[in-house]
């Protein structure tokens, strides 16, 4: 019992359910609470201790179908032979008569010889699709498959009239016993290995350059994308304000105590409200850089709860705000259309600056992070490295993420090194680890 | 079941006791929630609840004490609600005030002292009498603790409350313990239930969470619901009811900002019952529909819904609504 237990916590583990020992114990109090009669119950009370959001409730219900569903057996049986052990026993036969037990049809039976035999293969340490295969065979190894076919061969080899016939039905015995192994490690690798191999993707792709993604892994970057906004947005979603022992608030203090006949036992300190983090994104969507940009503009996007006051323009000649599509479009289709409009024409910082100088100015101020995602490169145009001084003055601090490694700032027409001496910080992008370093750095100056 | 000395909670002996419990005082439970409240007691964790606002997640700890008939202690949390508010306070304006009235004779009692050090002592000795549980002010969570049978403690929106707190509450919610510092560590008899509700304004840190047993609450579907405003708004016809329910279950398909909750429900089958309408029609809704939706944007999307929305309400039970997925009421 307590292995079916201890089991199911661990195919919740490698699905991201982040179950602690203590609420191990309390599922263990919670079963010896309710017992494992009934399942639906089982499943609720399980839900409610084990599942602590309404995203972990969705695996654990899933989860719960999965592994119950062939461990119900089990968890029967374990109760039955505690109550009657000598009935139980009876009703396993050995596995020396696995034809006979095939050939009998008894659906309980077999299932039941099945999962003895997946768990003396020791099933529940599936972590890749492709051991599939390999514990199916150890399952109907473990189920005497030698003799099965020992049998078989025997019977092609038999030059009786009958031996052809049987040889058949074995073989027929044989796909079937097979193919139910197949399905029973099927369902073990959904219950214990899925969860891991998509925990080893997302690590994989987490690490991948952000230029060589093709379309497949777009998706798992998406919802990489979205767990990272979540770790951040909880990591900084803090109350911002700070307590400044030390200053008294003379004026509150004194309200405060006015019914005390002014003798200060409230005492209230003075508070400095920290700021609420201002970004303001200047992206380079020409074709070099435009894949970056999408992962940028997606991952602050989606801080939107820990950082509201979010800025985007996209420039490649021209520089335009973009907020008003990222707001009006699905992610996607805004991208499209923000390459589409903006992603033509030769790459121009200087003009950029300049169109940032005249229309938006007043929309840097002292607590923004302007935040520049681009290579830099800007066809040997004047860089007006004089305007980027002057925004770099204005803000807070003046980040730029470079999709060129250092050894590239400065080569041909990359007007980097004329932008460096502005800059509280250039560097190197090439992970979604990368970005999101330098994200969380830029909330972590917020504090 | 005998009674349970730690626990002390006689009623709470099953599952369907939870639910029979509930619907004693007027709270139509679900199997889930009756599941929590009655794993809650037997594993003396906390409950915490989420879920959108209106569907009563107050309500049940309201009616959990009512039906055990245990006082319930109610922590409003908000921003900047600290130990001060939640856990206990000194009288100060009351140890102001004896102390000004004790002056004279403190005069006399340390006057009588030759030296300094025995006036000191004498000093000490008061101390312990201003600093003792006369003087303490105590507020919600100390309470809770002293019920000698018991209580329920609702800590209520605990998502509204500073990160500081929920870290102090965790002490508080494991132990079912309160130390002040002047008297000594005050130890709860009977553990309270506690509940505790969210409604996500900001993510729970894991470590609350992981301390709670976790419920949501969300919207009903048509059978519970009718029996929340039968229950709740008893003189409802039942024709009006059957048609009220879908109306709102299917203004909670439709695309709004705010979909109605259970309360919002409530109040608008009251509402009807006050204007004397015995069954929708499309004038009726049309003038009510701001006690259902809250949102002038969402009143104007639905207003353009509402001849499709009363139709299907009215129309024939069996073709228009378990088509689309109603549990009928048995």
């Amino acid at each position: 019992m307590e292995r079916t237990l201890t089991n199911f916590i661990r195919a919740l583990r490698s699905c991201e359910v982040r179950v602690s020992t203590g609420e191990a114990l309390d599922a263990t109090r919670a079963v010896a609470l309710i017992g494992y009669g009934d399942r639906s119950l089982l499943k609720d009370s399980l839900g409610c201790v084990l599942a602590k959001s309404d995203q972990e409730k969705q695996v654990h219900d899933r989860l719960f179908d999965l592994y119950f569903s062939h461990s119900g057996s089990q968890a029967d049986n374990a109760a039955s032979a505690t109550g009657n052990a000598a009935e139980d026993g009876a009703s396993q036969p050995p596995p020396e008569d696995l034809v006979e037990l095939l050939q009998s049809g008894d659906e309980s039976a077999i299932s039941t010889a099945m999962e003895r035999a997946a768990e003396a293969a020791g099933i529940d340490n599936i972590r890749f699709s492709t051991q599939v295969a390999y514990y199916a065979q150890q399952i109907i190894k473990q189920m005497g498959g030698e003799g099965l076919q020992q049998r078989l061969l025997e019977a092609l080899q038999g030059r009786e009239p009958g031996d052809e016939a049987e040889a058949q039905d074995l073989i027929d015995l044989r796909r079937d016993l097979t193919m139910r192994a197949r399905e029973r490690a099927e369902r073990a690798f959904d219950v214990f290995g899925a969860g891991e191999t998509q925990q080893f993707r997302d690590d994989f792709a987490a690490e991948k350059r952000l230029n060589a993604l093709d379309r497949y892994d777009m998706e798992r970057m998406k919802g990489l994308i979205a767990k990272i906004a979540k770790r951040l947005a909880v990591k900084h979603s803090r109350r911002r304000r700070k307590r400044n022992r030390g200053q008294l608030d003379v004026r509150r203090t004194m309200r405060a105590n006015a019914g005390l006949d002014g003798v200060p036992f409230n005492v209230i300190w003075r508070q400095k409200k920290k700021d609420r983090p201002k970004i303001v994104a200047i992206c380079d969507v020409s074709g070099s850089v435009a894949q970056y940009v999408r992962f940028l503009l997606l991952l602050l996007y989606s801080l939107a709860d820990a950082v509201p006051d979010i800025h985007a323009f996209a420039f490649s000649h021209r520089l335009k705000p973009v907020d008003d599509i990222l707001a009006d479009n699905e992610f996607e289709a805004a991208m499209a259309k923000i390459i589409r409009e903006l992603g033509m024409g030769s790459t121009d910082y200087g003009q950029a600056w300049s169109d940032l100088k005249v229309e938006h100015e007043s929309i840097i101020d002292r607590r923004t992070t302007v935040i520049v995602l681009g290579d830099g490169r800007s066809n040997y145009g004047d860089p007006r490295a004089d305007l980027f001084r002057d925004f770099a003055q204005r803000a807070k601090s003046m980040i730029w993420l470079n999709s060129e490694g250092r050894s590239q700032w400065g080569t041909g027409d990359s007007a980097i090194p004329r932008y460096l001496p502005f800059c509280t910080q250039m560097s190197h992008v090439a992970t979604l680890k990368d970005l999101e370093r330098a994200v969380d750095e830029v909330l972590s100056a917020y504090g | 079941m005998a009674k349970d000395i730690s626990t002390g909670y006689e009623p709470l002996s099953s599952i369907d006791a939870v639910t029979a419990g509930l619907a004693t005082v007027g709270y139509i439970s679900t199997r889930e929630i009756s599941t929590a409240v009655f794993l809650a007691h037997g594993l003396r964790k906390p409950i915490l609840i989420e879920g959108p606002a209106g569907v009563g997640k107050t309500d049940l700890a309201q009616s959990l004490a009512k039906w055990l008939s245990l006082p319930v202690l109610r922590l409003q949390c908000y921003e900047g609600l600290d130990e001060g508010k939640a856990l206990y306070e000194w009288k100060y304006g009351k140890q102001l005030l004896y102390t000004q009235i004790l002056k004279e004779k403190l005069n006399e009692l340390i006057g009588s002292a030759d030296n300094l050090s025995t006036s000191l002592g004498k000093l000490a000795s008061f101390e312990d009498l201003f600093f003792s549980e006369q003087f303490l002010e105590s507020r919600p969570l100390l309470t809770a603790m002293q019920q000698p049978a018991g209580s329920v403690l609702l800590i209520d929106e605990i998502d509204k409350s500073d990160e500081e707190f929920e870290a102090f509450l965790l002490e508080v919610l494991s132990d079912y313990q309160v130390t002040v510092p002047e008297i000594g560590t005050i130890r709860a008899n009977v553990p309270p239930l506690v509940i505790l509700t969210s409604n996500n304004v900001r993510e729970l840190g894991d470590a609350l969470k992981r301390r709670c047993l976790h419920l949501h609450i969300g919207f009903p579907d048509a059978a519970r619901e009718r029996m929340i405003v039968q229950a709740r708004v008893p003189d409802v016809s039942d024709i009006l009811l059957k048609q009220l329910v879908s109306f709102v279950q299917g203004v909670r398909e439709t695309d709004v900002k705010k979909r109605p909750s259970i309360s919002e429900t409530v109040d608008w089958a009251r509402t009807l019952l006050l204007m004397h309408t015995t069954a929708l029609d499309e004038e009726f809704v049309r003038t009510t529909l701001n006690v259902l939706l809250k949102h002038e944007s969402d009143i104007a999307a639905v207003s353009k819904e509402v001849p499709r929305l009363v139709r299907e309400a009215t129309g024939p039970d069996k073709a228009g609504r378990t088509a689309s997925g109603y549990p009928e009421l048995g």
